[in-house]
């Protein structure tokens, strides 16, 4: 077998089977990596020395768990106490954690290999992966193609089959838009669900991890290594995890699936309302109940979402003085100059923006009328998901407009990136759970570009969104499809 | 916004920018406020502001002795140091340099 072309799974089951070594798995993974990335630039860092040294370690016997063997990759937002952990940021170039993240101590008890961190754009501000310190990341579907962001390395890692699985953070869509975009599947847990200790904060109230994968089953798999509550994080939720979240061919009974009008808007590129609409002919067929629902307040997610996570981040970023750790300048005439130069420097022009804006909408006199408005509509965003789920198991929409967008399309006009992100960022504001899977394909220009549908659902249910996508991912073969520019090794 | 404003802003926010960038980001940032005005077309007066999407508690851990970082690993990342302290310049006095 290639160890590159199964599922993690798949390939977590040869290892233990012994019909393929961890070490030949790792080796297989390195190899794709230097292949590819120069061309696609997914990688931040890669740990092929100590990667090869845990394969085998998984190989004597030393090393055992539920991802045993299972080479996988980490968003660079992720603090590892091997390499460097830098968000993609001047800001952080060198920075060396002292302590690992929770879910990167998860991943390895668990007997995961790190294969290394995956580019991102810089501190998970934006929605192409266009601002990363060290240059873009290409979609593998299309080389002039962004692979959607922040998460784009992630995701294009994995879309490429240069690791079995990947982590990814997702604050307004962070992972389901690169997950659409490069044509695999995408999980945003319920807030709280997965520990937020040892990731570099940019939204508190919003940011939180989850896997990228090939199939559902590898993601719920990833998830539930992941999942669980946190000592070290205050907002990690003590909520059991499903012991058999991980059984994603449990078929749902009655299942109601809800259709949003605010969702199927005539802006979207015709083919993703195709693709809804054949996901829902597919959900008929398997008999479920196709029923209305309304969202009315969907419009109003951007506003609320720049302002919120503007305002948050404006607060956390505050933390890069250039005196504790990250980019100092050599210029500095005092303190307070220090402090300025430092962070005019380390930080790239979107952050910058991010931070004015929150700062803005933070400050006195602006407040009420930006701050306070935006934490009561997305009260009223919340209220409309609750409602909605009286009537339906999930939402069924699309996860974006359409397909990956050219690069540089659309890098001087901000506001154009924020609205690409329009049906993301209300879950992420109502902290429910939310999944991206492939769900077609369209023709832009000439290229076969993946579309992504996604899937909505209550708080906490994961278990049960994860086996509603599984029926859907059972009926088709868009899963199936690799890029062909990524080539082969 | 007005550049003044964005000037104002940047200061609050510790960032220094060219002219090229006020220019830039004053344009960009008044589009995003423009389309975040969209938020006045509600009646929100009797909504109550919600902060976090899950209801939240305050969470205390065990008031147990453990180990923190070392000064060694503290100062580890710090671009200047004189151990066991972080370097700084001068806040008072004459300007000494970084």
């Amino acid at each position: 077998m290639n160890p590159t072309e199964t599922t993690l799974v798949e390939l977590r089951d040869a290892i233990a089977a012994k019909d393929v070594s961890a070490e030949q798995a790792t080796r297989a993974y390195l190899d794709r990596i230097e292949s590819l990335d120069g061309k696609l630039h997914a990688y931040h860092e890669v740990f092929a020395e100590r990667a090869m040294e845990r394969a085998r370690d998984v190989d004597a016997g030393k090393l055992t768990g539920a991802l045993a063997g299972v080479p996988v990759a980490i968003k660079d937002v992720l603090a590892t106490q091997r390499g460097t952990t830098t968000c993609s940021s001047r800001m952080l170039e060198g920075f060396k954690a002292p302590y690992r993240a929770t879910v990167v101590r998860k991943l390895e008890e668990a007997g995961a290999i790190i294969l290394g961190k995956t580019n991102m754009d810089e501190f998970a501000m934006g929605s192409s992966c266009e601002h990363c310190a060290w240059g873009p990341v290409t979609n593998p579907w299309g080389e002039n193609r962004v692979p959607g962001g922040s998460s784009g390395g992630a995701a294009a890692a994995m879309a490429a089959d240069m690791c079995a699985g990947s982590i990814g953070s997702d604050t307004g869509g962070s992972i389901r838009q690169p997950a659409s975009l490069c044509g695999v599947v995408g999980l945003k847990p319920t807030y709280g669900r997965v520990s937020r200790w040892g990731l570099v904060a940019f939204a508190s109230s919003l940011d939180q991890l989850g896997p990228f994968s090939h199939t559902i089953a590898d993601a719920a798999l990833l998830l539930k290594v992941m999942a669980g509550h946190d000592p070290l994080d205050s907002t990690s939720a003590n909520i059991a995890v499903p012991d058999d979240l991980d059984d994603v061919d449990i078929k749902p009974e009655k299942l109601r699936i809800g259709l949003a009008k605010q969702y199927m808007s005539d802006q979207n590129d015709p083919a993703m309302n195709e693709a809804i609409e054949k996901a829902k002919q597919v959900y008929q067929q398997l008999g479920a109940e196709i029923v209305e629902v309304d969202l009315p307040h969907t419009d109003y997610g951007i506003p609320v979402y720049y302002i919120v996570a503007t305002a948050e981040a404006s607060s956390n970023l505050a933390r890069y003085d250039g005196v504790h750790y990250g980019h100092r300048t050599t210029q500095a005439e005092d303190l307070v100059d220090l402090y300025s130069r430092s962070r005019s420097e380390g930080f790239g022009d979107e952050v910058k923006r991010r931070i004015m804006l929150g700062t803005y909408a933070l400050s006195s006199g602006y407040y009420d009328a930006y701050y306070l408005r935006a934490l009561k509509v997305r009260r009223l965003i919340k209220q409309d998901f609750d409602s909605a789920f009286e009537k339906c198991d999930a939402i069924l929409c699309p996860t974006t407009t359409g397909p990956a967008f050219k690069m540089g399309e659309k890098t001087d006009d901000p506001l154009s990136m924020y609205l690409n992100d329009v049906y993301t960022v209300p879950a992420s504001l109502a902290g429910i759970p939310g999944v991206t899977l492939p769900g077609g394909f369209a023709d832009a220009e000439g290229q076969r570009l993946p579309l992504g549908i996604q899937l909505l659902g209550p708080a906490y249910q994961e278990a049960k969104l994860l086996r509603i996508a599984r029926c859907y991912e059972a009926q088709t073969d868009h899963h199936r499809a690799r890029p062909t520019t990524a080539g082969a090794v | 916004m007005t550049e003044q404003q964005v000037r104002h802003v940047a200061k609050l926010s510790r960032l220094r920018l060219s002219d090229d960038q006020v220019h830039q980001f004053t344009e960009q940032l008044a589009d995003v406020l423009d389309y975040v005005a969209k938020l006045n077309e509600l009646d929100v007066e009797n909504v109550e502001p919600m902060a976090h999407a899950m209801d939240l508690l305050n969470v205390l851990r065990e008031d147990a002795e453990k180990q923190g970082l070392s000064v060694e690993e503290a100062l580890g990342n710090a671009p200047d140091a004189s151990p066991p302290f972080f370097k700084v310049p001068k806040v008072l006095g004459e300007a000494s340099g970084a």
